[in-house]
């Protein structure tokens, strides 16, 4: 099998690497010792996530009365988090599974850290729907179909609410083996390069006996192919059931039936700028600019267009339609977003998600680290800022003009808040330090196809990965 | 090395259409006279579903719907070739390079349908799109209807051929320029032209994002005028799209197996499969969003539209019929690597899916025009036939007139040696 790449590809890994070189680049990071910066930054992360606990005990303590929700604005920072969390949680397995069935090889390099960052935004999101449940050792009753001993409480399969507990938990868990089988040969490498006796044994008893033979990289296949196969239907689905969340009510800027696709563009869009976020900041620190190159950031920039647009074009929609549909409810529920008080919030919205993706359209732009970086910020605010105007906007001036409201954060919101931010970084930095931030095994399949090594050929063996495509 | 190969279209090829565009005709003004002639068979009293439903029912209505869906299905494919063309170029596709010419050739469609969209507007418009009417604007009229009104800035005669001249235009502008630098690189070489073909097909998935779900709105939502849905846009796109996929495919099967194309291996054919399959899916993920949304939120406004269809004796039929061949025929039978391998699965079900998108946009159009006096029988027949064939002699005309292959594409040779 060979694959033939034309000349007018510009290749996916610089820097001359050899085989050796890629095992020892990425290898070295885990096995030397953690540098200050590390520890600082680590520091931090726990410091942030401590302080973040105070407010979370506060809540479990005293109730949800501790944040700013009240009874117009039934929903807010929590839900608001919790999409938005979910939403970057996309793009991990979008890289991993829906770029592999089209066969981009430039995901090789950065899948590993995408999916990393997809799990612990999962994680982070889950935190807000259990604590919003107020009392989470009885959430098991209606969100699992337990038998229970208070009468007839028993789980409403009709509510949305449900479904995201079933999506999302399927989701983790695919993600989550999806991710730790692809680590499974890596560790083997690094178990096979440990010296200490310590490091031997954890990374051997991670790597679950790897031997590196030719039948267990064909079982590796396989079970890379059906896990792709079932995250591929699991990443949309995700997402579209968290748009069911608002979309099967009747809420006017709620119930909208372009939500589910126009949701699912937004979670890419938003999971594209977190992984940008800090794919620029790993690849300075760790030296990974030969793996993840300009190249691969102008994709992801182009990613990053595509979907914004995407959702540019849904708002629009939605904002013809209200007009369109006659419906007065409607008609106001988006004239209140644009002009009503929240006005600022929406301006926001469109400026940072529609306006400034529009930037990469320069070259200059979507190929300078300094703007991405910056522009990847401006979209995980804008992606916040879209959850708030759908949710808050929405529900603060209700059908009864007597109870309409503002909706005001208290500490414990923004708390909770930092809460998840410092387990996410906690857990990111964990990551970076102790696994393999880049897949060696798969980044090595593409180096003979794809290198400016000259000692190779344009036409090489295939990659192992691209075996595994050719079954779907 | 490919030599270059053309295609040729051979006279006989030509009379055989022009047969099947006589035959087409022939079935169309004998369904027509027996509209005339021999009553209505069912329903014939009971259009009140229909927004239109006011109006008296003529012969003329049911030929002006027909024409409406055929327009309608066949601007969906020419524009979908140049849209196919175009995201091979931005995404820098190579597997596709050996097949490009087949979708790049449905955009000379694009002027006949402008063409023929603008006459059927101008002379059935009124028995197509209830908003022509003008009594609805007239607030001392008894027939006046707010909601209606309301959308006038929207929905008016000026506005709504401007927005029509509008697509057409920059369409085909965008693919003139497309295929002007296609057939320069075919002569000249180098990757001066490629590059200039990424930028324009940049241009042209930008302005196609916008006008697919204007145009939609225009011409396929505003028939069922009180009705509203945010997603109409892309649900048409997706219609659009996978049929697009699946005439393509369907045309690289014959051409194959007609001795043209021979680079063209199981491999290309597996991923035009997967194409088919996977957007398949896409078109039902759309179909079951909008359902379900309309469904569980129950309100009345947006439940009317499948109200109309479901409680159809006879459009609920076809209601699940189009969920079956545009869903779980294809969903079943591409299934397997083989199927996508194998000509005679993909000839099956690319003929199911193409006949399955043309019943979605009956589905889409008729009840909203014709109400219960909707029917399928000769002049649906008749009127398709006539549109295949002309759509097919203007492509393929098209496609004899430059080689099959872009010889000079800088990703051919990865095209050529493609594996999935």
């Amino acid at each position: 099998m060979e694959v033939t790449t034309s000349p007018v590809r510009d290749p996916l890994i610089t820097g001359r690497k050899t085989l050796h070189d890629i095992t020892h680049d990425i290898s070295y990071q885990v096995e030397r010792k953690p540098t200050v910066s590390w520890l600082l930054a680590l520091a931090t992360s726990l410091g942030v996530l401590a302080i973040g606990l105070y407010a979370v005990w506060r809540t479990v303590w005293d109730g949800i009365g501790m944040w700013g929700n009240n009874k117009t604005v039934g929903w807010a920072w929590d839900i608001t988090n919790f999409v938005w969390w979910v939403g970057i949680g996309h793009a991990g397995t979008l890289i991993s599974a829906i770029l592999l069935l089209f066969r981009q090889r430039w995901r090789n390099s950065i899948n590993r850290a995408a999916e990393a960052m997809t799990i612990f935004a999962v994680i982070c999101a889950a935190m807000f729907p259990i604590l919003h449940t107020g009392r989470p050792w009885l959430a098991l009753y209606w969100m699992f179909p337990l038998p229970n001993v208070f009468g007839s409480l028993w789980i409403d399969f009709n509510s949305p609410l449900v479904w995201d507990v079933f999506a999302i938990s399927t989701y983790f868990t695919v993600s989550l083996v999806f991710w730790y089988i692809g680590l499974i040969p890596d560790f083997a490498t690094i178990r096979d390069r440990a010296k200490g006796i310590v490091s031997r044994t954890i990374y051997g008893a991670l790597s679950f006996g790897w031997t590196g033979g030719a039948k267990t990289w064909e079982r590796y296949e396989s079970i890379s192919l059906i896990l792709a196969g079932l995250a591929t239907p699991l990443v949309l689905s995700v997402h579209t059931i968290v748009s069911f969340d608002f979309a099967t009510s009747v809420i006017p800027g709620w119930h909208t039936t372009i939500f589910p696709p126009y949701f699912v563009a937004g979670a890419i869009f938003s999971g594209f700028a977190m992984v940008l976020t800090l794919m620029l900041i790993t690849r300075r620190v760790y030296r990974l600019e030969d793996y993840i190159t300009i190249q691969h950031i102008e994709l992801m920039n182009i990613v990053i267009i595509v979907t914004g647009s995407i959702v540019g074009v849904a708002y629009l929609t939605e904002l013809f339609m209200a007009w369109y549909s006659g419906v007065e409810y409607e008609q106001y529920a988006f004239l209140n977003r644009a002009t009503g008080p929240y006005w600022w919030a929406y301006a926001t919205m469109m400026t940072c998600n529609v306006v400034s993706p529009q930037l990469f359209w320069f070259k200059k732009i979507r190929t300078s680290i300094v703007a991405t970086f910056v522009l990847s910020i401006v979209v995980n605010i804008g992606m916040w800022f879209e959850r708030f105007v759908i949710i808050v906007t929405s529900l603060h001036r209700d059908y009864l003009p007597s109870s309409w409201v503002m909706f005001y954060p208290t500490l414990y919101d923004v708390g909770v808040y930092m809460f998840t931010f410092g387990l996410f970084f906690t857990l990111f930095f964990l990551f970076a330090k102790f696994f393999p931030v880049i897949n060696m095994a798969e980044v090595k399949t593409i180096l003979k196809s794809t290198s400016d090594n000259p000692a190779k050929h344009h036409k090489t063996e295939v990659g192992e990965k691209d075996v595994a495509t050719q079954k779907i | 090395m490919i030599q270059e190969e053309k295609f040729q279209l051979t006279p006989s090829i030509r009379k055989k259409l022009l047969t099947y565009g006589g035959v087409g005709l022939g079935l169309l003004i004998l369904g027509i006279l027996f509209l005339i002639f021999g009553g209505q068979s069912h329903g014939a009293e009971a259009h009140a579903g229909s927004e239109g439903g006011h109006a008296e029912f003529h012969w003329y209505n049911r030929l002006f719907a027909n024409l409406w869906i055929n327009n309608v299905y066949f601007t969906g494919l020419a524009i979908i070739g140049v849209f196919f063309v175009a995201i091979q170029y931005v995404s820098q596709a190579g597997w596709s390079v050996l097949i490009k010419r087949i979708p790049e050739a449905f955009g000379a469609w694009l002027p006949y349908a402008g063409v023929l969209m603008l006459l059927v507007f101008l002379v059935g418009g009124h028995s197509i799109f209830h908003w022509t009417h003008s009594e609805l604007y007239d607030e001392s009229n008894p027939a006046y209807d707010p909601i209606i009104a309301g959308k006038r800035g929207f929905l008016n005669y000026p506005f709504f051929l401007i927005r029509m001249v509008a697509y057409f235009g920059l369409w085909y502008f965008l693919f003139r320029l497309i295929r002007k630098e296609s057939l320069a690189e075919d002569v000249n070489g180098g990757v001066l032209h490629y590059r200039k073909m990424i930028k324009y097909s940049a241009i042209f998935v930008v302005i196609f994002a916008v006008t697919s779900s204007t145009s939609a709105w225009d011409w396929v939502l505003s028939i069922d005028t009180h009705w509203f849905s945010t997603m109409f846009g892309w649900y048409v796109f997706a219609s659009w799209f996978v049929n697009g996929l699946a005439v393509v495919t369907l045309i690289v099967v014959i051409l194959r197996e007609n001795g043209y194309l021979m680079a063209i291996n199981s491999n290309h054919l597996h991923d035009l499969g997967k194409f088919i399959f996977a957007f398949s899916i896409f078109w039902t993920y759309i179909w079951f969003g909008q359902f379900l949304l309309i469904y569980y939120a129950n309100i009345p406004e947006e439940t009317i539209y499948f109200v109309e269809r479901l409680d159809s004796s006879y459009y609920s039929s076809i209601f699940f019929a189009n969920l079956f061949m545009n869903f779980f025929f294809p969903f079943l039978v591409l299934m397997t690597r083989d199927s996508k391998r194998h000509t005679i699965f993909l000839k099956v079900a690319c003929t199911v899916v193409i006949v399955g998108h043309w019943m979605d946009f009956y589905l889409m159009i008729t009840p909203g025009t014709l109400g219960e006096n909707g029917g399928f029988g000769l002049i649906e027949v008749g009127c398709a036939l006539v549109y295949i064939a002309a759509f097919l002699l203007v492509v393929l005309t098209n496609l004899s007139k430059a080689p099959l292959v872009a010889k000079n594409h800088p990703l051919l040779q990865e095209s050529i040696h493609h594996h999935t």
